[in-house]
Order: structure tokens, then sequence, then C-alpha cells
């Protein structure tokens, strides 16, 4: 182990962690938006909306991650209907499609933990606001639907620790991210173990944060039951 | 469609083997998985605290990185490790090690991390009023472990379990950078050389969803049989 490569290559894997956090933020942004919507069709009662809300996690679900990465990246490509319209700005830029591909993926997996808070609300919350004369919309908005955001924060906290390890995948696509930099240090000095070790402390470390962050709001925003 | 034919003209064949390839991948990551948790798990549940700081690093580290990056370090070190080892013993060529070894130890190793939880859980699950009894009635420490406390370990483990195998099967998808031809590659390959990545794509994706969906009955119907008593 050569510890003066390590700290010499530093820096540039700290450049690297800037675009993995970037990633890592919008994804997850974009991934609680699609993963509420599609929480939200999943306990619809309507058959239709419901059937298409599962499918949807089934398959992000049940596919790799690379393969929905690629799918997107070198799939949407192909589609000449795609390429002639006002998309193509955005799908032909391999930073938009990881964006893409990691938002509806975590997005699935989101949609599936609020579900299952959702399912373990109390029936008894529900019966009394409906003895209330509180409308069904209200008692969805106001009172299932905090219970379920605050019950899944644990689950939640696993989810964007697993992402963060997904961002790697960025690196595939030709995305400086990280994994990138260690991997382009790696061709330049045929240094593997350096290389990818000190990434590795740095994705640690992010894990260490991010892991701490989410059980200080865990414990501020306990739901009693 | 012809796309998919078996033999010369089509990809059906080598897609075919590529799937058996992924999951013969997935079955010795998962195999070696158990070895990694099957000696971390009495680690992490030891008394001894230099032994418990052994087990809960490797299961923090594990998870904390990358699979991608276990995958590189293994793949790019791995190499030049067993040439440093061979260098001692007098050998001087060139080895190379089999991807399908590297990428099977790298997905055990991560598969390993996660199973040592699963196994760990299961373990305090169990009744504490069982080893005490087994304590009482004079049976050893060896013997209470293989006869009382694995069994029941096992059974207790098959739910979680199988979002382990189905997460080291889709982790499977990542050896692909390192040139096991799995249904991944095979589909790089494919899509490389008939210009359709759409297609070949979705077809992986199609692959790897029929995959899980027939593990997971699979594993349902083991939990059904491992429950009966219960």
């Amino acid at each position: 182990m050569d510890i003066n490569l390590m700290m010499s290559i530093f820096p540039n894997l700290l450049n690297g962690a800037v675009i993995t956090l970037k990633l890592l933020v919008v994804s997850m942004f974009f991934g609680l938006i699609i993963g509420l919507i599609f929480a939200i069709l999943r306990v619809n009662k309507n058959p239709i909306f419901n059937k298409f809300a599962y499918g949807y996690s089934y398959f992000f679900r049940g596919t790799p991650l690379l393969v929905q990465l690629y799918l997107i990246y070198y799939g949407l490509a192909n589609i000449e209907f795609l390429r002639n319209s006002f998309f193509w700005v955005i799908i032909k830029e391999p930073y938009w499609c990881a964006i893409i591909a990691f938002s509806l993926n975590t997005g699935a997996y989101t949609s599936e933990i609020l579900r299952s808070s959702f399912q373990t609300i109390k029936k008894g919350y529900i019966e009394a606001a409906q003895s209330l004369g509180v409308t069904k919309k209200i008692t969805f908005y106001r009172i299932q639907l905090p219970i379920a955001i605050k019950q899944s924060l644990p689950a939640y906290g696993n989810e964007i620790i697993l992402m963060l390890k997904g961002t790697s995948l960025a690196s595939v696509i030709t995305i400086m991210d990280l994994m990138g930099e260690a991997r382009k240090i790696n061709v330049l000095t045929f240094k593997p173990f350096e290389a990818f070790i000190t990434a590795g402390i740095i994705y640690l470390f992010i894990t260490f944060i991010i892991h701490n962050i989410v059980k200080y709001l865990e414990k501020k925003y306990r739901f009693q039951t | 469609m012809e796309l998919l034919s078996f033999g010369d003209t089509g990809w059906g064949d080598e897609l075919f083997f590529a799937t058996l390839m992924t999951i013969a991948v997935s079955v010795a990551a998962m195999a070696i998985g158990f070895v990694f948790a099957l000696i971390f798990t009495p680690l992490k549940l030891s008394k001894n605290k230099t032994l418990n700081i052994i087990g809960n690093f490797y299961t923090t580290i594990i998870r904390g990185v990358p699979e991608l990056l276990v995958i590189y370090l293994l793949f790019f070190g791995g190499t030049g490790a067993a040439m440093y080892v061979a260098s001692i013993f007098g050998y001087d060529g060139y080895i190379e090690i089999n991807a399908f070894i590297t990428g099977a130890l790298a997905i055990g190793i991560i598969s390993g991390a996660y199973s040592t939880e699963v196994f760990r859980g299961a373990i305090l699950s169990i009744d504490k009023g069982q080893f005490e009894a087994s304590k009482v009635l004079g049976i050893k420490k060896s013997i209470q472990f293989y006869k009382i406390i694995l069994p029941q370990m096992l059974r207790l483990s098959i739910p979680n379990l199988s979002n382990v195998w189905q997460i080291a099967l889709k982790d499977t998808s990542l050896i692909s950078v390192t040139g096991l031809v799995e249904i991944m590659r095979q589909s790089y390959i494919a899509a490389g050389s008939t210009r359709d990545p759409l297609f070949f794509y979705s077809v992986a994706a199609v692959l790897y969803l029929i995959l899980t969906y027939l593990s997971m009955k699979l594993i349902n119907k083991l939990e059904i049989k491992y429950n009966k008593g219960y």
C-alpha cells in the first residue's frame, strides 16, 4: 500500500464524490415523488391503477439496475421517434439517463416501503376520523400519509444507502463519479488497491453520515402508537 | 423474433447459456456467502470484544461500499495479489484468475455480509429457554449448535434469505464488467453486433424477471414445506 499515492489521488476522488452526491440527491428527490405517486396508486381501490403500480414496482425491483440503466442509455436512443423529438436533449446526456434510471428504480422501492407502512396503520385511526365526520380525502392526506411517511423512515434510510451504492453504476456509462475516478486512477497507475480502497473509504464515510442523519431524524419524528 | 432463434443465425442459444451462467454464478456466490456467514455469525454473536469487532467490521464495510467496488477490487487486485503470492514460491509467470471464480467470490463476499445479518437475527429470535434447557440437559455446546440451533436458524431465515438471493441474482449482472459471459454481457455483445440495444436489453430484463419470479415461487414452496409443523 502506497500511502503517498492515496493522499495524492484523494482530491481527484473528492471531485468524483461531489458528482456522486449530486446524482444521489437529484435522483432521491425525483424518486420520492415517483414513490409517493405510485404508493397512492397502489392503495387505490381502482384495479387498473392498482395493477399498473404493481407492475411498475415489480419490473423495477425484479431486474438489475444495470439493465435499467442500459435500457435507458442505449435502448431509448434506438427509438427513431424519440431521437427526433425534444426528449433527445435529455436522453443524449449520460448524466440525465443515469438520473432517470436511478429515480425510476428508487421510486419503485420507495413506493413499496410507503405501501407497507400504509398497511400497518391501525384501523382505529381511520375509523376515528370517519366517526368525527372527516372526509376521506382529508383523512388520507392529513392522517394516513403523514403517519406512513414517519413510519417508513428507517426503511427509507436503508434505501438511501442502497441508492448511494447504486450510483456507482453511473461510472459504466462514462460519468466520472467517485467510482469513475477510481477506475481512471486504476487504469493510469495500475494500483488497484490504492485506488479502490481510497474510494471505498470515501463511500463508507458518506454511508456513515447518511446513517447518522437518518437516525437523528428517526428519533426526532418517531411516531408513538 | 428471428434474432432469438437457436443456431448460427440467432442469439437464442447464446442467451440461453448465458442465463445458465447467471444461475451458476448466483448459486456459487450464495454457497460462498453461506460459508462466510457461518464463519462471521458466531463472531458477531460472541461475547469476546475482539471477535465482535472483526465480525462487525466485515458486515459494516461490505454493506457500506458499492458492489461494483468489491468486484473491481477483486478483479484488478486479485491477479496482482495471486502473482505476488506465487512469486514468493518462485513462480514468475503471468497468472490470470478465472472471471467466474472472481465473480462468484465477489458476490459471495457481498451476499455473505447480508446472510450474516439474517442468521444473526434468526439466532437472536430463538427462544432463550432452548439454550438454557439444552444446557441443563448437559448437551455439549457443539451438539447444541448443530442439532438444535442450526436447524431452527435455517428455517427462520428462509424468508430473509430469499431477499438475499434476489439481491445476489441481480448483483451478478455487475460481473459483466469483468467479461464473464452471463445475461448482461451476452446482451451487450448481441446489442453491439446487431445494433439493436433496445431489443436485447429488454430481453435481458425479461430473463431476469423470469428468474426472480421462478425463484420466488420455489422459495415460497420451501417456506411452506419447512413451516409445516409450526
